[in-house]
């Protein structure tokens, strides 16, 4: 919302100064976007006359003329043909920039003779595209005026952002309103004209709605003003038109466009020669076409308000009037409207149309219902003021909608919800001063609300009011009580599995990043997502036009992005969610991680290998043990999803069924569709799919720790088994064969190869014994020995290698 | 000069001479090997009277101390000497660069590192963390925050919508914001609340300042007694904390938001000097986030009854925030996984903020 400090003033008498006045504005809520203070501008350039044009003794089209600023005489050399002796035009002197050139003058010598500045055209001042001839101002304009002024360009212009709730302040009138009841000044009185009608209109209305659509347009108030001589409008109305971004266009429109930014009250005007028969405020009937006054057609359908005449549609209720039916100069005979719209449907319409104006912006806002009639009497007065003319009675169809609200306030709420405390008088004076009714009742005020305030309806809002009103600085600023004096833990168990996994990872020396939850439904696809439900109907683009099934996807773009720009070695990782469907429990929380081609660069002393499954497994294993679960009982199995390679890969598991953890190489078939060069391995742990641990909730005391002095014994054995026995396999029958005994059993070497037969590998494991109650002998060795080997054997078929 | 005298010099000589370990080892043997001269004399003591033997024994005990003396001297020093060769041909170039460890090299997404710093400082205020889901519906996002489906409001936020309706025929959305959080707590047990709600937002927009999913905080107190005061008393200990400074200063402005009555938005103070934006210092505003008393008509949204319930509700840009505490310069940056952005602007795995060490970095 544009205005300019004089349109303010016209309704606020204030001795308060523009910065007072735009600090006050924030303060209240009406937050101030920007202020352009134009006199600044054009500060240089003054009012100068013209005392001497003389022919240039080098140029033909040249003129050297002496001008009188006021204070002084100062030669320019001057090409514009209506230069002459007398006449006073705008002066800017060397060392100024012209605006409409954005050039800087200098004292310079043409031809010989000094020039120390300019006389200037309309387009060197940037007010006009004339340039035929220098500005020439009616003779009795004073020698000295600044420019500006002569111009109506001294007066600011503000521009505030205003709230949706703010219909009221979509008119410089609920602005002034605004800042005199936070004491900024006094609202100045406002008549309201009452334009006697001297005959009955030519034309006629009628509301015309469905049941339930009535309060589409519950009332219109229209007025036949005949005789009018329709022109440019005077300067000063001009003058704010243009100060506001609008264009002048005709005294008979810029009168409408004047209220809607002088009292947010949108009018339209139709030229009544072309209006056939009377006007019909109805729905659109589907189909029906209008030219509207910004030169496009549009096709209406039954949800769209019109007003129309026998030719159909003449104008979009509440949005734009009807270029057919649009005023001109030639225009002799005018009919005025001021309706009521509905803000629900103006909105409505306006965005299925796709049209933004004033008037939208202003009913979908909410118009003052109680000021339709009104409406009609101020544009038809200033009608009459400058175009002349002749008014017919107002012809006024329905009623006003039901505004009427009282709200009761307990003044004691102001200190309960906001803090300080003001006395009641001061509450009453504020509401009072805001166009509140306000009645004591015993401790109670009950306030009824103003026609233009249908965004207040409770008692919260009052508050509000009273306390933007009175300021927010005196908020005070209080601690909450403290709950006790050591807070407990901010996240529960979940989110700290999350939190530690997140540290586990990075230290594992994988970069966190964060990607978008949407992806390329053609990507989610190959993670096995991509489903209807997740695809987004209004999507940003087709690369992020699907909820993602797997953070994978984003990983393997992010590697790619980073590869191309030569950064071939990748270590991500993204705790995040992804979506299986969209019901509640279709979110889940996973850590997923992707590592691509070398564990790092050469080196000297760390020789780099290319990234494995195993390293995925290894930060699969990290991120569940720093989410809180022991690692060692987990069972290792494969069955990974879809898009692992399935001969390098598997899942970590918590008894058969839940899987906690897939990790390993990507398949080949994934990385040609995604078109990235492997290797790349990848894991995805699903942290809640970790049970929470039983039990009370708080510290868990650790179960005692039984540390044996007996001498514990490491032996090795060499085992051949078929190819296709998984390890875990003969680590578990090794482990289970003599539990009390053995403390650890791992593989310290795996061949396959000369001195082993053809589809077998030799596994070297090696075995801890801790013996609990005495050393152990020779014999006991032995026998355990027995057992671990006859375990084995029996487990997978595995014979001690010769 | 007796024989064992002119033996000790030698030996003497010998030992002093000695280059070598093996050297002295070989002079060593000479005298007190099992063959060497001082051995044999001592063997022969017993032959001797027992007067003789006790003068003989002593000269040839003293003999037997220096020599010894000499040895394990000569000894030490060559020894010594072998130490210091060793070291003249043991040198590495500890020049040589080391790779890097890997937690040296992982990093943190200041996102992350963000929300941790926002949690601990929440929660020594007594906070606990809520979260929610992404996918919302119609209800939770909009309606019940007192967003009815023609309000002007909605066109503040542009939507993601998807296209199944839920089971009450709710549409579904994407949350344009963490607000729906604010809703579920209050349905789902009853009040006292003291919760902040850190997570992933969805609005359809991108360009320069907005990404199409970014990340907010929101915050809820409810109970009988808090008001605005404790709101600002609340954001003002947070900014202070946050930004590890006294003197940025905050300024509440009216506003409006549906669901909060009365409404502020919350500035701090910046400079702008010479094109860096910092917080804390100089006298321009920038708004930092939207507040207010959460609205009577939510409260009864959420099945409470407003005339025993009030609270406050904020809400604020977590990358926002991220950007004015560190500098980072583009949004879009942060969801590009760019390694060499967030080497330098994510945070290395250890660096926990906790309120005990601070938490700005």
């Amino acid at each position: 919302m544009k205005f300019t400090l004089a349109w303010l003033k016209s309704h606020l008498d204030t001795t308060a100064s523009l910065d007072e006045i735009a600090a006050k504005l924030t303060a209240i809520g009406l937050e101030v976007e920007g202020i352009e203070d134009r006199a600044a501008i054009f500060a240089p350039f003054i009012v100068a006359e013209v005392k001497k044009a003389e022919q240039h003794p080098n140029a033909d089209k040249l003129r050297v003329c002496e001008v009188f600023t006021g204070t002084e005489t100062i030669q320019v050399v001057c090409g514009a043909p209506n230069a002459r002796a007398g006449m006073k035009g705008i002066f800017a002197p060397a060392g100024s920039t012209v605006p409409g050139t954005q050039l800087l003058l200098k004292a310079t010598t043409i031809r010989g003779v000094a020039s120390n500045g300019m006389l200037c055209s309309e387009r060197e001042m940037g007010l006009t595209d004339e340039h035929t001839g220098i500005i020439d101002l009616p003779l009795d304009t004073p020698v000295g005026m600044p420019m500006a002024k002569v111009f109506g360009l001294d007066d600011p212009v503000i521009e505030i952002k205003l709230t949706p709730n703010r219909g009221d302040c979509l008119g410089v009138r609920g602005i002034a309103r605004d800042l005199a009841a936070a004491g900024l000044g006094t609202l100045k009185p406002y008549a309201v004209p009452n334009v006697k009608g001297s005959f009955k209109s030519a034309i006629g209305v009628t509301l015309d709605f469905p049941a339930g659509a009535e309060n589409a347009c519950p009332i219109f108030a229209g007025r036949y003003i005949r005789g009018v001589k329709n022109g440019p409008s005077p300067a000063w109305l001009q003058q704010r038109l243009k100060a506001i971004g609008l264009r002048p266009i005709s005294a008979l429109v810029d009168v409408t466009n004047f209220f809607t930014y002088d009292l947010g009250r949108p009018l339209h005007v139709f030229d009544a020669a072309k209006v056939k028969g009377n006007i019909t405020a109805r729905l659109a009937k589907n189909g029906e076409k209008l030219l509207a006054l910004d030169g496009k057609d549009y096709t209406l359908d039954d949800s769209i308000t019109v007003i129309a005449d026998e030719n159909g549609p003449e104008g979009l209720g509440g949005v734009m009037g009807g270029e057919h039916t649009g005023c001109s100069f030639e225009t002799t005979d005018v009919f005025l409207e001021s309706a009521w719209f509905d803000p629900v449907r103006t909105a409505a319409t306006g965005r299925k149309l796709g049209i933004h104006s004033d008037a939208r912006h202003r009913f979908e806002r909410i118009v003052d219902p109680a000021f339709v009639v009104n409406g009609a009497e101020v544009g038809t007065q200033m009608i009459l003021d400058l175009c002349g003319g002749e008014a017919s009675e107002i012809v006024l169809a329905g009623k006003a909608p039901d505004w009427k609200k009282t709200v009761t306030l307990r003044p004691s709420r102001l200190l309960g919800l906001v803090g300080f405390d003001l006395p009641v008088t001061e509450q009453t004076r504020i509401l009072e001063s805001l166009g509140f009714t306000v009645t004591k009742q015993g401790d109670l005020l009950s306030v009824d609300v103003p026609s233009w305030r249908p965004d207040i309806d409770g008692e919260a809002d009052l508050v509000e009011e009273i306390a933007r009103q009175h300021g927010f600085d005196a908020i005070p600023a209080e601690p909450l009580p403290p709950l006790r004096a050591v807070p407990a833990p901010a996240v529960n168990a979940g989110q700290r599995r999350v939190r530690v996994a997140r540290r586990a990872l990075a230290a594992r020396g994988l970069t966190e990043a964060v990607t978008y939850s949407f992806i390329h439904h053609a990507e989610a696809e190959v993670f096995g997502g991509g489903q209807e439900e997740l695809r987004l109907v209004n999507p940003i683009s087709a690369d992020m036009d699907t909820m993602r099934p797997s953070i994978l996807p984003g990983l393997i773009a992010a590697a790619k992005r980073n590869m191309d720009r030569g950064q071939m070695d990748v270590a991500l990782f993204e705790i995040g969610p992804q979506y299986a469907s969209v019901a509640m429990d279709g979110q889940s929380i996973v850590a997923t991680g992707l590592r691509r081609g070398a564990t790092g660069a050469r080196h000297w002393r760390d020789r780099p290998r290319n990234v494995d499954g195993y390293d995925a497994k290894a930060d699969a294993l990290a991120a569940l043990s720093a989410a809180g679960i022991d690692t060692a009982p987990l069972m290792v199995m494969d069955g990974a999803p879809g898009w692992y390679h399935p001969g390098r890969s598997g899942t970590l598991r918590l008894g058969p069924k839940t899987v906690l953890a897939s990790f390993g190489e990507l398949h080949p078939r994934v990385l040609q569709k995604l078109d990235i060069k492997g290797p790349v391995v990848a894991f995805e742990v699903w942290l809640d799919r970790i049970p929470a641990s039983r039990g009370k909730a708080g510290v868990r005391t650790k179960p005692a720790l039984k540390l044996s002095e007996l001498q514990a014994v490491e032996r090795d054995f060499a085992f051949i088994v078929d190819q296709a026995v998984p390890a875990e396999t003969l680590l578990k029958a090794v482990r289970g064969s003599e539990k009390a005994l053995i403390a650890r059993a791992s593989v310290f070497d795996i061949f396959a190869g000369a001195g082993i037969p053809e589809g077998k590998k030799s596994l070297a494991i090696s075995v801890r014994l801790e013996p609990q109650q005495q050393t152990l002998t020779d014999a006991e060795i032995e026998a355990v020995a027995k057992k671990i080997v006859a375990a084995a054997e029996k487990a997978c078929g595995a014979t001690l290698r010769a | 000069m007796t024989e064992i005298a002119r033996l000790a010099a030698e030996t003497e000589s010998a030992v002093a001479n000695a280059q070598t370990l093996d050297a002295l080892e070989e002079a060593r043997l000479a005298v007190l090997g099992k063959k060497g001269w001082l051995s044999a004399a001592l063997k022969e003591l017993g032959a001797l009277s027992p007067d003789e033997r006790k003068a003989r024994a002593q000269q040839l005990n003293e003999v037997k101390d220096r020599l010894g003396a000499a040895l394990d001297a000569r000894k030490a020093v060559l020894a010594d000497a072998a130490i210091e060769a060793r070291l003249k041909a043991e040198t590495l170039d500890m020049t040589l660069p080391l790779s890097e460890s890997a937690e040296q090299l992982g990093r943190i997404h200041p996102v992350s590192q963000v929300i941790d710093e926002i949690t601990e400082i929440f929660a020594a205020m007594g906070f606990s963390i809520a979260e929610g889901p992404d996918i919302e519906d119609d209800f939770h996002n909009f309606t019940a925050l007192n967003i009815p489906p023609e309000h002007p409001a909605r066109q503040m936020q542009d939507t993601f919508y998807l296209p199944k309706r839920g089971s009450d025929g709710e549409q579904i959305v994407l949350r344009t914001h963490t607000s729906p959080v604010q809703v579920r707590t209050m349905r789902g047990g009853p009040p006292p609340y003291r919760i902040i709600v850190p997570g992933r937002t969805y609005r359809s927009d991108y360009d320069m300042t907005h990404t199409p999913m970014f990340h907010q905080v929101e915050g809820l107190v409810i109970d009988r007694a808090t008001h605005m005061g404790h709101l600002k008393g609340v954001l003002t200990e947070f900014c202070k904390a946050f930004f590890e400074t006294d003197k940025v200063k905050m300024r509440f402005r009216p506003s409006y938001f549906p669901f909060t009555e009365p409404s502020a938005e919350v500035d701090i103070n910046c400079s702008r000097e010479g094109g860096v934006l910092r917080v804390g210092e100089g006298n321009d505003w920038l708004e930092i986030l939207g507040s207010g008393m959460v609205n009577p008509k939510v409260l009864e949204y959420c099945g409470l009854d407003p005339k025993e319930w009030q609270g406050f509700a904020f809400g604020m840009g977590i990358d926002r925030i991220a950007m004015l505490k560190y500098g980072i310069p583009d949004l879009r940056s942060f969801f590009d996984a760019d390694l060499r952005w967030l080497k330098h602007y994510g945070f290395v795995p250890l660096d926990i903020p906790t309120l005990g060490q601070g938490v700005a970095r």
